[in-house]
């Protein structure tokens, strides 16, 4: 009878759903270490890549060389003879015609077949094969003899439109129908302001570069396949992989244990997995694929180039009027997003705007989600514009930004749970010393020239269902926790366990957090779009409060007294009020007897009328050698509201991860195309693709945040700071270039060069 | 063909008949089973698979096994004693300077050799060690930091570092 009656109550357990943020947490808000910390230095952590499976075979794709190529003749007898080799796979099979489905965030494109003998792209897959060890895998690739038809290519948005280029696909070069948004009146808008300024940015192709490259591990067993892969997202790969190889979903078991970095590269099914799991299958043994670090520039993801046409108007006062935004994205072969424009539309306040995105193909790797995408690009663009109008009305930059802080969103109207935008300009100019900054300049015979700039930021996330956690209390006071949020190496594990402890009152290391895995945990969202704590959070924060609301239940019968009376504290049952004796719950005869309690937890639907978003502004100081051209970033602050701060070190650690981040798409980062003659990519390596150095980042590096103790966004008050770190950082140092130099770089990266031509440039117009 | 080698991989001889093209990095993850040394780019570029051979920073993805036959390498997994980590494992871990932990062991290892000749590094000499190796994700903060952290723990005799513990 009392079984019935806690599963009865369990059912409607609404307490443990409506939840408010903590007011005084004791672990929640702590610079606490990492849980798996140990793994990481120790060199114990298993990523995929170490996976070593008793009889397992090694793969190797290979590869298109051309951007744009029909495969006229594959000859893989040669191969096949080769030592070690077991399998391969390639159009001639059946499998190559496997479409690939695409996430669930690019509704539709031409279909993605495995191995498509219209090559479109340099790195587009032919044929692959499972050797005995990894380097008879790579001898055999080379005995592979493959008849070419190169195809005229197109490599750049502003040519795929016009007649006469090359078409990707029988659809045309557009991806999808422009889209546009608009309020107010443009015309009126633009008639009203005082200045006007019209200007054209660009931003370059990014690669994401995680350390850790991508890979697969397949093995079946039976119909039942298991596939090892570093990703954000479990049950996305799951539900693509059981539909492109028309399983049931049960017979697929996705494993995400350790990633090696990901920033939106690794969230959704890769054509390598794919072919992982068709060797395993015809040589009915474990294969590991793994990509290299030249594959995985070429095809496994990027941030779009962007070519950003602006014109806006504003008033003496500062009041935006007007900003007409159209961007045009390349996204590379096949489906994905390039947007910019509509992003600016939800900046500011500002009463007409017209924006308009198109996204064209080009012969080139396809674009995947990269932190803060299309925010990135819209900022650099629209930042810089907003420093355009300050100074050409003479209105410091910080002090028109305030001016245009929005109440609400500006596109939907609905209002923010909390918005600290105005603070975070304000605390952050405070801390950096700003307004002395901006005086401050070299003198004019000196060739390093010290400038400051600003940029602010909005990122919006979102929580809520469908995600189940359990939280597994043991009676020796231990807990497990089952989620299927990945740890992408952004700490989702560590807050996770903290809002364990925080819950139930049990020291972190008695908490073992499980690996992603679709055969061992729920339902989850994937981790990314900075929602993992706003999911996360309140799942785990719900599925631990219904554990302790069922072991006081227990404590209660036992102790004969209410529940009400009694709290969990240390592992002990203690009364609230009188002093009495803690109880150790092993002392509880019923919780010894079920062995285990589980608690279950969803995370709580979004508030409604509401929407919930980060911000943040973000401060920069560069040296220019105007004679080199060479740009250093001697300082960087960050002012952030994320709502609360889970944890201070990783939170901090998101953001200047994602201003260094920054420095390499506003300095360095640049996919090179060969523009005249191949079409390839002639720097997929790390030796031409510059990522920020230890060497090339400042040391002086500072992280503010404002609380604005949200109690509306979720039960953990937090909002979320993976992706927006990211976002205003290129045109802080955008804006910092021109106030040292007074020239204004509308292309990224600034390059050396760049900065150079510029200069001679306006040494000659003088 | 093969060579047969001998490498001395955290203290233990490891005798191997290896193809004279096998990379070290292969041969510690491949025939070691010593999957800590990470792989990042295998062109010398990013360090992660960065080791000590004879107690210098090498990295292990442009040295081939046979040069390294005779010699005595030390992996990650070869710096703590027991349980215990080594002070540069701790200082990583204290001080945050890790998120995914895939160039960790590498960032490790170079620092390693650091503080071997240089016990009580500055900021830029910190930098100017760790320029080899990179890190996506941490923006190097706090991997600066976990060095200093290790220093200061390093410059302590042992008995007041198990006693602070």
């Amino acid at each position: 009878m009392k079984q019935t009656e806690i599963s009865s109550e369990r059912n409607s357990s609404t307490d443990a759903q409506n939840l408010e943020p903590w007011t005084n947490p004791t672990v929640v808000g702590k610079p606490l270490p990492r849980v798996d910390g140990y793994e990481r230095v120790s060199g114990s952590a298993i990523y995929p890549a170490d996976l070593i499976l008793p009889d397992m075979l090694h793969a190797a794709i290979l590869r298109c060389p051309h951007p744009h190529a029909i495969v006229k003749n594959l000859n893989t007898e040669a191969a096949r003879k080769s030592p070690g080799v077991r399998a391969i796979v390639s159009s001639a099979d059946p499998e190559g015609k496997l479409v690939i489905p695409y996430p669930w965030w690019v509704p539709e494109g031409p279909p993605v077949l495995l191995f498509d003998q219209h090559c479109r792209y340099q790195g587009e897959e032919v044929a692959a094969l499972a050797a005995d060890t990894p380097y008879q895998a790579y001898d055999a690739l080379r005995l592979m003899k493959v008849e070419y038809e190169e195809l005229s290519h197109l490599l750049h948005a502003q040519d795929a439109l016009k007649p006469g280029q090359p078409l990707l696909h029988n659809t045309g070069n557009l991806v999808r129908r422009p889209d546009t948004y608009q309020r107010g009146d443009l015309a009126k808008g633009f008639g009203e302001a005082d200045v006007l300024v019209e200007e054209t940015y660009e931003t370059s192709c990014e690669i994401h570069a995680t350390v850790e490259t991508h890979v697969a591990v397949a093995r079946w067993e039976g119909e039942q396949l298991t596939v090892w892969v570093p990703t954000q997202a479990i049950y996305e790969e799951q539900k693509s992989l059981a539909a492109t190889l028309r399983l049931p979903v049960s017979s697929v078991r996705v494993i995400s244990q350790y990633v090696g970095g990901s920033f939106g590269c690794k969230a959704e099914l890769s054509k390598h997995t794919l072919i992982a799991a068709l060797l395993a299958r015809k040589t009915r043994r474990p294969v590991k694929l793994a990509l290299s670090r030249e594959e995985s520039f070429l095809c496994a993801g990027n941030r779009p180039p962007n070519v950003m046409c602006l014109k806006a108007g504003a008033k003496k006062d500062g009041s935006l009027t007007a900003l007409e935004f159209t961007n045009l994205g390349a996204v590379g072969a096949y489906a994905d997003w390039a947007d910019a424009a509509g992003w600016a539309a939800g900046s500011y306040a500002c009463p007409n705007i017209r924006t308009q995105d198109t996204e064209v193909y080009i012969n080139a790797g396809k674009a995947r989600a990269f932190r803060g995408p299309g925010a990135a690009q819209s900022a650099w663009a629209l930042e810089q514009m907003i420093d355009m109008l300050a100074d050409k009305i003479g209105m410091d930059p910080v002090e028109f930004r305030l001016k245009n802080v929005p109440a609400t969103h500006p596109r939907t109207g609905e209002p923010y749970t909390s918005i600290e935008l105005r603070e975070c300009l304000l605390k952050g100019a405070e801390a950096f010393g700003w307004t002395k900054a901006r005086v401050a300049r070299a003198s004019s015979s000196d060739p390093v020239k010290r400038g400051v700039g600003v940029a602010s930021c909005r990122w919006i996330t979102e929580g809520g269902p469908p995600t189940t956690v359990i939280v597994t209390l043991f009676p020796d006071g231990s807990a497990t926790l089952n989620m299927a949020a990945a740890d992408q190496g952004t700490g989702t594990k560590t807050i996770m366990a903290m809002v364990v402890a925080e819950e139930l009152g049990i020291p972190l290391q008695k908490i073992h957090v499980e690996h992603a895995d679709t055969g061992t945990t729920q339902y989850g969202k994937s981790g990314g779009g900075s929602h993992s704590v706003m999911v996360y959070a309140p799942a785990v924060r719900a599925a631990a409060a219904d554990v302790k609301r069922q072991l006081l239940e227990i404590a209660a019968g036992e102790l004969k007294r209410p529940a009400i009376e009694l709290s969990l504290k240390d592992g002990k049952i203690v009364p609230v009020r009188e002093p009495g004796q803690p109880k150790n719950l092993s002392e509880l005869k019923d919780l010894t007897r079920r062995e285990q309690i589980a608690g279950i937890g969803h995370p709580p639907p979004e508030p409604k009328g509401r929407l919930i978003a980060s911000f943040g502004a973000q401060f920069a100081e560069v040296e220019v050698n105007v004679h080199t051209g060479e740009i250093r970033v001697i300082r960087l602050l960050a002012c952030h509201d994320s709502g609360r701060v889970m944890n201070p070190l990783t939170h901090e650690s998101q953001i200047f991860g994602g201003m260094v981040m920054g420095i390499g798409f506003a300095l360095t980062e640049q996919r090179v195309l060969d523009d005249h003659q191949t079409g390839r990519m002639v720097n997929a390596n790390w030796h031409d693709y510059k990522i920020p150095t230890a060497k090339d980042v400042p040391f002086d590096q500072l992280c503010l945040t404002i609380d604005p103790k949200d109690a509306e966004c979720n039960s953990a008050g937090a909002k979320g700071v993976g992706e927006i770190g990211t976002v205003p950082t290129a045109p802080a140092i955008a804006n910092a270039v021109y106030h040292a130099t007074g020239i204004r770089v509308t292309q990224a990266p600034i390059s050396p060069m760049q900065m150079l031509a510029l200069l001679a440039a306006r040494r000659e117009a003088r | 063909m093969t060579r047969n080698v001998a490498i001395t991989v955290n203290g233990t001889e490891r005798r191997a008949s290896v193809e004279p093209r096998l990379l070290l990095v292969h041969f510690l993850r491949e025939n070691a089973g010593l999957t800590g040394t990470h792989i990042g780019c295998e062109t010398s570029l990013c360090g992660a698979c960065t080791v000590l051979m004879d107690g210098r920073a090498v990295k292990s993805c442009t040295v081939l096994a046979v040069q390294a036959d005779g010699r005595q390498v030390t992996t990650v997994e070869g710096l703590a004693s027991g349980d215990q980590l080594h002070p540069i494992q701790e200082g990583f871990w204290e001080e945050h300077g890790l998120q995914c932990g895939f160039c960790t062991p590498g960032m490790i290892m170079c620092s390693h050799d650091l503080l071997g000749h240089n016990s009580n590094p500055s900021d830029g000499e910190i930098r100017e060690a760790l320029n080899g190796n990179i890190c996506r994700c941490t923006g190097y903060q706090n991997i600066v930091a976990a060095v200093k952290n290790a220093a200061r723990k390093m410059s302590k005799p042992i008995a007041a570092r198990a006693g602070a513990r």
